[in-house]
C-alpha cells in the first residue's frame, strides 16, 4: 500500500478529514523550503504538496505566480526540488506529492523523472496541464516506479470522466472547487459540496477539495463532506509576507496548526 | 518524400504525428471538447460557410490580389516573385480570416463574451473588429512591451470598443498574453469564447485556425495558375505561431513539386534569449496546450525570446509545422532583425508597399529562395500584413535625406 493510501485509510479510521498543504519549492529559497516542509509536518499536515516552479503557470493566480517567480529567481529547478524532497523525506511523516506543469517533467524525460522521484521518496505527482487523456504513458511509468498519479476534477468534468479518473488515478482525487485559477477566497465555493457528492456517485477514491480554501472555518466546512481540504495560496501568501522575518517558520507552524485543528473528528462514519 | 494524407485532420486526440494534443487544465477539457463538436458541426453546415463566405467577399475584400513584384524580383536577381496581398484585407492582415470564422462560431455557440491575446496587435484588432460587427463583448490581453511597440493597434482596438488589458507578467509579450487569456477563459468559461489567433494551443485550435486561413492558399493557387499557367516553385511565409503560413501552405501541400518554406524570427542571431527560431534553437516540449518545438532551458522553463516583430516573438511553433517539417514536406529558415528591416525598406522603396515587420521576414527570405530557383522560377510570398503599425519602430531606420 502506498503512503498516500495508508494516510487516507488512517484518516478514515480517525473519522476526520485530512489537511493538505501546498507550498512552492524554493520560495523564498531551498533551505527555508526544507524548514517549511518540516514545520508543516510538525503542525499536523496530512499530505504535503510541493510545487515545482515553472516559468508559465497558466492555471495559477497571482499569489502562486509570484511565488514561482521568486523560486526560479532563487535557482530552483526540478532537479533541486527532488533533492529537497530527498533531504526532508526521512524527517517528515506526511506523504509528499509534487505539483507540477507538464513541461519540466517532459524535459527531464518521464523515465528519468520517475526514477529520480522514486529515489527521492516522492509519493505522488499531480500535473496541472496533463489531463487523463494525455497521461496514459506518464501514469504507467510512474506506477512502475511506485508513484501515484493524482488527477484533478473540476465542476466542468463530465460524469464519464470522473469515472475514468476514479479508475486510473491513485492516492486521491483532487477536486477543484470552482472555475478559475488558484487563489484564496473569502468563502468556500457554493456548489463545492454538491460537486463532492457527484464525484462520490462514481468512485470510492478519497476526495480532496482545493482552490479558494484559506481559513480554519473554510477547512471545517469542507471537512464535513470531503476527505481532505487543500490550502495553498493563503499559505504561500503568509510565507511571502514573512519571508524576511525570523518568525517565518513559527508563523507557518501556528497557521497550519490552526487549520489542522479545524479537521475535527466527525460524528458520523465516512462513507 | 512522405505525403500527408489527403484528408488533413489530426487524429482523434488532436495530434499531427507526435505534435499537438490537449495539454490543458482539467477545467478546460470539456470546453475544448465542446468547441471541437461545435466546430465540426459548423464546418459541415452550408449556412455557416455561406455566411463566412459572404463576409470574406463583402466585408474583408476577398479575394485579395496576387501581385507580381517585378522591381523587387529584379533587385533580388532570381525568380519572378508574386505577393499574396493579405495586407489589403480589411484591418490589414490575414488575422481577420480566422477572427471572423471563430467569432461566427462563438455566436453559434451562444457565447457573447470573447477573450483574445495579441502580439503585434493584428489579431487583437481583427477580434475587436469581428466583435463590433457581431455585437460581442471583447477583451484583449496584450503584453506590456508589445503595447509600447504596437501602440497604434492599441488605439485601434479601443476605438473598436474592445477592452485592452495590459499584461505585466513574465516576458511581457505574446506568451504572457496567452497565459492571461487562458486564465480568464478558465475563470469565465461558461459564457466566454477564447478566440485564439494562431495555429497553436490545444486541439481543435491548430486545425480550426488553419482551415479558416486556408482561403489564402486556395485563392493563391488559382491565381498563380491563372497568371502564370503553372504552380510556383516555392511558397514563402513567416512563422510565429504559424497561421498565415499554414493558410497559404494548405493550398499547395498536396503539390509535391512546390517547396513550402517557413521563416522564423532570427532576432539578433541564434543566441539564447535573443531570437524566436524554434526549429533552429528549440526542442520538443509542452507549452500552452500543445506539444511542439519550443525554446526552453535545460530545466524545462520557457526561454525569453526576441524579435523586432512582436508577432513572431513567441517561444512555441504551431504543432502542424513541426509535423510538416518531420515529414520533409516543409522547410524552415530564419531571418535576423537586420535582414527583416532591410526587407521592409526594399519592398517600400521598390514596390511602394510597407509590409508588416513579420511579413518582411518572408520578403527578405524570398531573396535567397529566388536565387536558388533561378530566373525561370516562380516564388510566391505571403504578404501577411501591412506595416502601418510598425512605422514607429521603423522610424529609427529611416536614413535622413
Amino acid at each position: 500500500m502506498s503512503r498516500l493510501a495508508d494516510t487516507f485509510a488512517r484518516l478514515a479510521r480517525e473519522r476526520r478529514a485530512g489537511l493538505i498543504t501546498y507550498t512552492t519549492a524554493g520560495d523564498p529559497d531551498l533551505p527555508r523550503s526544507a524548514d517549511i516542509l518540516r514545520a508543516l509536518d510538525r503542525a499536523g499536515a496530512d499530505v504535503l504538496e510541493v510545487g515545482v516552479p515553472f516559468s508559465d503557470p497558466l492555471a495559477d493566480g497571482a499569489v502562486i505566480q509570484r511565488a514561482t517567480e521568486r523560486a526560479i529567481a532563487s535557482g530552483t529547478t526540478l532537479r533541486k526540488v527532488l533533492t529537497l524532497v530527498e533531504e526532508v523525506r526521512a524527517e517528515v511523516k506526511a506523504p509528499i506529492v509534487l505539483f507540477s506543469y507538464a513541461n519540466p517533467l517532459v524535459r527531464m524525460g518521464l523515465e528519468t523523472f520517475a526514477a529520480k522521484a522514486a529515489k527521492a521518496g516522492v509519493d505522488g505527482v499531480l500535473v496541472l496541464d496533463l489531463p487523463i487523456e494525455e497521461a496514459s504513458e506518464f501514469r504507467a511509468v510512474l506506477a512502475d516506479a511506485g508513484i501515484d498519479t493524482i488527477f484533478l476534477l473540476s465542476p466542468t468534468t463530465t460524469d464519464e470522466r470522473i469515472k475514468k479518473a476514479g479508475e486510473l488515478g491513485r492516492g486521491f482525487l483532487y477536486g477543484i472547487s470552482r472555475l478559475g485559477v488558484t487563489g484564496a477566497r473569502d468563502q468556500v465555493a457554493t456548489g463545492a459540496e454538491a460537486m463532492v457528492k457527484r464525484i462520490r456517485q462514481h468512485t470510492s477514491m478519497p476526495i480532496a477539495l482545493g482552490f479558494g480554501i484559506a481559513r480554519p472555518e473554510h477547512v471545517a466546512e469542507v471537512a464535513a463532506y470531503a476527505d481532505a481540504a487543500v490550502v495553498g495560496s493563503a499559505l504561500v501568501a503568509l510565507i511571502a509576507e514573512h519571508s524576511a522575518s525570523p518568525d517565518l517558520i513559527a508563523r507557518v507552524e501556528a497557521y497550519v496548526s490552526s487549520l489542522r485543528a479545524a479537521c475535527a473528528p466527525r460524528r458520523e462514519a465516512l462513507s | 518524400m512522405a505525403q500527408p494524407p489527403l484528408h488533413r485532420d489530426p487524429d482523434a486526440r488532436g495530434y499531427f504525428g507526435s505534435y499537438g494534443g490537449r495539454y490543458v487544465p482539467e477545467t478546460l477539457v470539456e470546453p475544448v471538447e465542446e468547441l471541437e463538436r461545435a466546430y465540426f458541426a459548423a464546418r459541415d453546415d452550408a449556412a455557416f460557410q455561406a455566411e463566412l463566405q459572404r463576409l470574406f467577399v463583402h466585408y474583408v475584400g476577398r479575394p485579395t490580389p496576387l501581385y507580381e513584384a517585378r522591381r523587387l524580383a529584379a533587385a533580388y536577381g532570381g525568380a519572378r516573385i508574386f505577393l499574396k496581398r493579405e495586407d489589403l484585407t480589411h484591418t490589414g492582415a490575414h488575422k481577420i480570416n480566422n477572427a471572423l470564422g471563430q467569432a461566427l462560431l462563438a455566436v453559434r455557440m451562444g457565447k457573447r463574451r470573447i477573450v483574445a491575446e495579441t502580439g503585434a496587435g493584428q489579431h487583437g484588432v481583427a477580434s475587436a473588429t469581428a466583435a463590433a460587427l457581431l455585437g460581442l463583448d471583447c477583451h484583449v490581453y496584450m503584453g506590456a512591451d508589445d503595447m509600447e511597440r504596437q501602440a497604434l493597434n492599441v488605439i485601434r482596438m479601443r476605438l473598436l470598443g474592445a477592452e485592452v488589458i495590459r499584461v505585466e507578467g513574465g516576458s511581457r509579450t505574446l506568451k504572457d498574453a496567452i497565459n492571461e487569456a487562458m486564465r480568464d477563459w478558465v475563470t469565465n468559461v461558461s459564457d466566454t469564447y477564447y478566440l485564439l489567433g494562431s495555429a497553436l494551443g490545444p486541439h481543435p485550435y491548430p486545425l480550426m485556425v488553419r482551415e479558416f486561413q486556408s482561403v489564402i492558399g486556395r485563392e493563391a493557387r488559382a491565381q498563380m495558375l491563372d497568371q502564370t499557367g503553372r504552380l510556383p516553385d516555392a511558397v514563402v511565409a513567416c512563422v510565429g505561431g504559424g497561421s498565415n503560413a499554414m493558410g497559404i501552405f494548405d493550398g499547395f501541400v498536396g503539390d509535391g513539386s512546390v517547396r513550402l518554406v517557413g521563416v522564423e524570427a532570427g532576432g539578433d542571431g541564434i543566441v539564447r534569449g535573443r531570437h524566436a527560431a524554434r526549429f533552429a534553437g528549440g526542442s520538443m516540449g509542452v507549452l500552452q496546450g500543445t506539444r511542439t518545438y519550443i525554446l526552453q532551458d535545460e530545466d524545462g522553463n520557457i526561454e525569453l525570446t526576441h524579435s523586432v516583430s512582436a508577432g513572431l516573438d513567441y517561444a512555441a511553433v504551431g504543432p502542424e509545422h513541426a509535423w510538416l517539417r518531420d515529414l520533409g514536406r516543409a522547410e524552415y529558415g530564419y531571418i535576423t532583425d537586420e535582414d527583416a528591416i532591410d526587407g521592409f525598406k526594399t519592398l517600400a522603396r521598390l514596390e511602394g508597399i510597407l509590409p508588416a515587420l513579420e511579413s518582411a521576414h518572408a520578403v527578405a527570405y524570398a531573396k535567397r529562395v529566388a536565387q536558388q530557383v533561378g530566373p525561370d522560377g516562380l516564388v510566391l510570398v505571403n504578404l501577411s500584413g501591412r506595416g502601418d503599425k510598425d512605422v514607429h519602430t521603423m522610424e529609427k531606420y529611416v536614413s535622413a535625406r
